[in-house]
């Protein structure tokens, strides 16, 4: 079988103390049943997971180096948007 | 007559022989599977089974006493003495036929494994009772990838065929207990085989149905494992297995 006929996955997992699915890697499959299998089998091994996610690559829909001056760089210059940006009155103690 | 002891040691082993020869013919897909997934998708079993033979091999050099351990049952026996099923031995074949022995290997088992956690033999239970968890995964993957060869394309559907008329001949003795395993069956101790017989051809019938596969319609049936008469094939995968351990005696990692 050659891996033409196989898609891409993004495999996701999470751990027993994690709280949320986390990016893993990839792998080839057939489809998403069997990207389940082998996620199980390349991923979690060495009892890595409790729970697997599968997703294909393709359907991942995902910002471009080329984007990132419009996306990121226009949230460099505003720090109001960080709590610590603002003093705390003192009657307001310890939060 | 021999004592219990003895015939439980006896049946171990060839539970070991079984999950050791299959576990090495797996093994031989390392680094030629069909591709990367699969190919440690297959190492991941074949270490399944390899581990399964360490549990029996270890429990039958117990019982025996004598000093002897697991590496003894795997490394310095010659053919005549493996009881393993004939079907385990089997060179792996292509894909398609590798898939086809696990498929009936892994409803086997699925069936015999649930029955020996009954066994009055407490650690050929906790033996079973673990292995059982990893036989359902086994089971999973060989009756998908007989669903998608059986239903794939003109080619992979042809090699399945080809692989169930070169494998049915050898699933008949599994279910045909010897003198050995009677008497274990009578002690609540072994598997009666016979009983899982309807089961498994109901399942099998069940999913190469669902493939769209026949069951061959073959009249031939190849027996002796049990008896320690083997294919000609045993003694070339156990020259290669036992090479190493032969060749440096004693020799620790």
């Amino acid at each position: 079988m050659s891996l033409e006929n196989l898609e891409l996955f993004e495999v996701f997992v999470r751990s027993s103390r994690g709280l949320d699915h986390k990016h893993v890697g990839s792998l080839h499959a057939e489809d998403a049943e069997h990207a389940l299998d082998y996620a199980r089998d390349c991923y979690t091994r060495r009892s890595e997971g409790i729970s697997i996610w599968v997703v294909k690559s393709a359907d991942i829909c995902s910002s471009q180096e080329d984007d990132a001056p419009e996306f990121f760089d226009p949230s460099d210059d505003k720090p109001y948007r960080h709590a610590t940006y603002y003093p705390l009155p003192k009657e307001v103690g310890n939060m | 007559m021999l004592d219990l002891k003895e015939k439980t040691k006896q049946y171990s082993t060839r539970l070991g022989d079984d999950s050791l020869i299959l576990g090495h013919r797996i093994s031989e897909w390392t680094s030629n599977g069909p591709f990367l997934e699969e190919d440690i998708a297959l190492g991941n079993v074949a270490l399944d089974y390899i581990g399964r033979a360490r549990m029996f091999y270890t429990y039958a050099a117990d019982l025996a006493g004598n000093g002897k351990t697991e590496d003894d049952l795997a490394y310095l026996r010659s053919e005549r003495e493996f009881q393993n099923y004939l079907i385990n031995e089997l060179p792996r074949g292509d894909f398609a036929f590798t898939m086809v022995r696990q498929l009936f290997v892994d409803v086997f088992f699925s069936y015999y494994l649930k029955a020996l956690t009954n066994s009055n033999d407490t650690e050929l239970a906790a033996i079973a009772t673990k292995s059982l968890k990893e036989t359902r995964y086994h089971l999973r993957r060989s009756r998908d990838w007989t669903l998608r060869l059986g239903l794939g394309t003109d080619e992979s559907k042809a090699r399945m065929t080809k692989a169930l008329a070169e494998i049915w001949g050898y699933v008949h003795e599994l279910f045909e207990p010897d003198e050995l395993e009677l008497e274990l069956i009578a002690c609540g101790i072994a598997v009666d085989t016979r009983e899982i017989k309807d089961n498994w051809f109901a399942d099998i019938g069940a999913i190469l149905s669902e493939a769209d596969l026949a069951i061959p319609d073959a009249e031939w049936a190849v027996r002796g494992g049990r008896k320690g008469y083997h294919t000609e094939h045993l003694s070339m995968l156990l020259s290669v297995m036992q090479s190493v351990h032969r060749a440096h005696p004693g020799a620790n990692w």
